[in-house]
């Protein structure tokens, strides 16, 4: 699905070369998944899977679906993944670390 | 086709010639009126749109906001508080750059709670970015919501089209409704470039950096600067197709005048009778009548006025701690082009007449006087 997305991406881009060419109002010329937000992320969470029994809480909780299920396990988002650290806090195994980001 | 119809039947038909695809509205006195005869049109099929009933003026505006990003033509009509409540998304709409008409009736502020004509409400609304029309008739109020959408969907900046509460909003005068087919001659059906749409998904007013948000600010500033000629143009092509040509502002008698009054809305007719009585008593004066507040009509304003001896303008509004709203313009866009004394005065505020007797006295005022002795008069106060 990510794949897809990415192809029809290129496809439709407009090339802007000059300031002038932008259109008249804020807009980006793409869906909000060209926003990589996970940017604006302090701390991560981290999945240990040794522990995790794939209930899939985290999944549920995510404010921002940034949880993804992949081969029946969960798998953060990191590209939109902000740290709200809300899946740490509701995996009832305590299986999820949050680490500051750059260490 | 002619028929003898309230202000606020005007602004329905306005629409209804427009071709208007979505409507959104709350009723507030006196607008009213407005969205009762547009929700009967819908509702009988006259006229093709969505209605929506919304809780709050705030919604209404915000609810346009979306069906224009969608590409719809849309409209709404609020009064005063309606208008006030809408405040935040006039701000949005124009920045979104969305071609939304929206008539608003003058109406004064509370409290104390009324229901009658003053501008400060619209007046209020000045740096939100939209276009601002204000009419001196019911046949103007008709024609401006037509020519209102050809000009926004041109310049992607939203209109006002301004009429004072109860001298025309209520009352009944004839009107020339134009023929469908020549309106739509007129008015194309509207093809916005950027559109929200899930086949070809863009997104609109994220966020905005410092490295973008000015440069977004700059490009509205020159939308409405090149609103200028957008809506003279507009304006002779409606002259040519409909017989009733209109400009930024109107000038009467004005070729000799000593002394030209600046009016704006019904003041505009009243003063119109002035100045042919005074006329007749041998006085040079003349009325320049302000129809479009923004863009403000600065050359055209310095042509008009280039040889008169003083100038008084009618402010049914006041911008407390300073003057009348459109003296305080017109002083700025004199303002290193001419010496010519501005005589600000300020009538007729939550409704109370500006009738001829009123200009009269402030003719004698400006006549009697070299130069104005108070920075702006209060015509007809109670002391």
């Amino acid at each position: 699905m990510q794949k897809d997305k990415k192809k029809m991406r290129e496809s439709e881009l407009i090339i802007i070369e000059k300031e002038s060419d932008m259109p008249p109002m804020a807009m980006s010329l793409g869906y909000m998944t060209y926003n990589k937000t996970g940017s604006w992320r302090n701390i991560k969470p981290i999945i240990n899977y040794d522990i995790c029994i794939d209930c899939m809480i985290c999944w549920k909780f995510c404010p921002d679906a940034c949880v993804l299920i992949e081969n029946g396990r969960p798998l953060i988002d990191y590209d939109f993944c902000k740290g709200c650290g809300i899946c740490a806090e509701e995996c009832p195994k305590d299986c999820i670390e949050m680490v500051e980001e750059g260490k | 086709m002619r028929k003898v119809i309230m202000g606020n039947h005007s602004l329905s038909y306005g629409a209804l010639l427009s071709r208007v695809q979505v409507i959104s509205a709350y009723p507030i006195t006196p607008q009213t009126q407005v969205v009762e005869l547009l929700s009967e049109m819908c509702a009988s099929g006259e006229l093709k749109a969505k209605f929506i009933n919304v809780e709050s003026e705030h919604s209404a505006m915000a609810a346009l906001i979306g069906a224009s990003a969608a590409g719809a033509r849309t409209f709404s009509a609020t009064s005063a508080h309606g208008l006030t409540l809408m405040h935040e998304l006039l701000h949005w709409a124009a920045g979104a750059r969305l071609p939304i008409v929206l008539g608003n009736i003058n109406r004064a502020m509370a409290p104390g709670w009324t229901i009658w004509a003053d501008q400060t409400d619209s007046l209020s609304q000045r740096d939100t970015g939209w276009i601002q029309f204000y009419c001196s008739s019911n046949q103007e109020v008709l024609d401006t919501i037509i020519q209102a959408f050809k000009i926004s969907e041109k310049v992607l900046l939203p209109s006002m089209i301004v009429l004072d509460a109860f001298f025309l909003s209520h009352t009944y005068e004839p009107v020339d409704i134009p023929d469908q087919v020549v309106v739509d001659e007129y008015l194309p059906p509207y093809k916005p470039k950027y559109v929200l749409d899930t086949k070809d998904p863009h997104t609109f007013g994220g966020i905005t950096s410092p490295e973008y948000y000015y440069e977004i600010r700059y490009k509205m500033e020159m939308g409405m600067r090149e609103s200028v000629e957008v809506i003279k143009q507009a304006g002779k092509e409606y002259g040519e197709l409909f017989g009733r040509e209109y400009g930024l502002i109107e000038d009467y008698r004005c070729e000799d005048a000593e002394i030209i009054f600046i009016t704006s809305g019904t003041a505009a007719s009243t003063a119109k009778v002035v100045v042919d009585e005074l006329r007749e008593e041998g006085k040079k004066v003349g009325n320049l009548k302000i129809r479009v507040f923004r863009p403000f009509p600065f050359k055209e304003l310095r042509r008009i006025i280039e040889h008169a001896k003083k100038v008084a303008v009618i402010d049914r509004n006041i911008s407390f701690g300073h003057h009348g709203i459109f003296a305080q313009e017109v002083k700025s866009a004199l303002y290193n082009h001419s010496n010519i004394p501005v005589f600000g005065f300020v009538a007729g505020l939550g409704g109370r007449d500006i009738n001829p007797q009123t200009i009269k006295e402030i003719y004698h005022i400006t006549e009697s006087n070299e130069y104005p002795s108070e920075k702006v008069f209060w015509i007809g106060v109670k002391k």
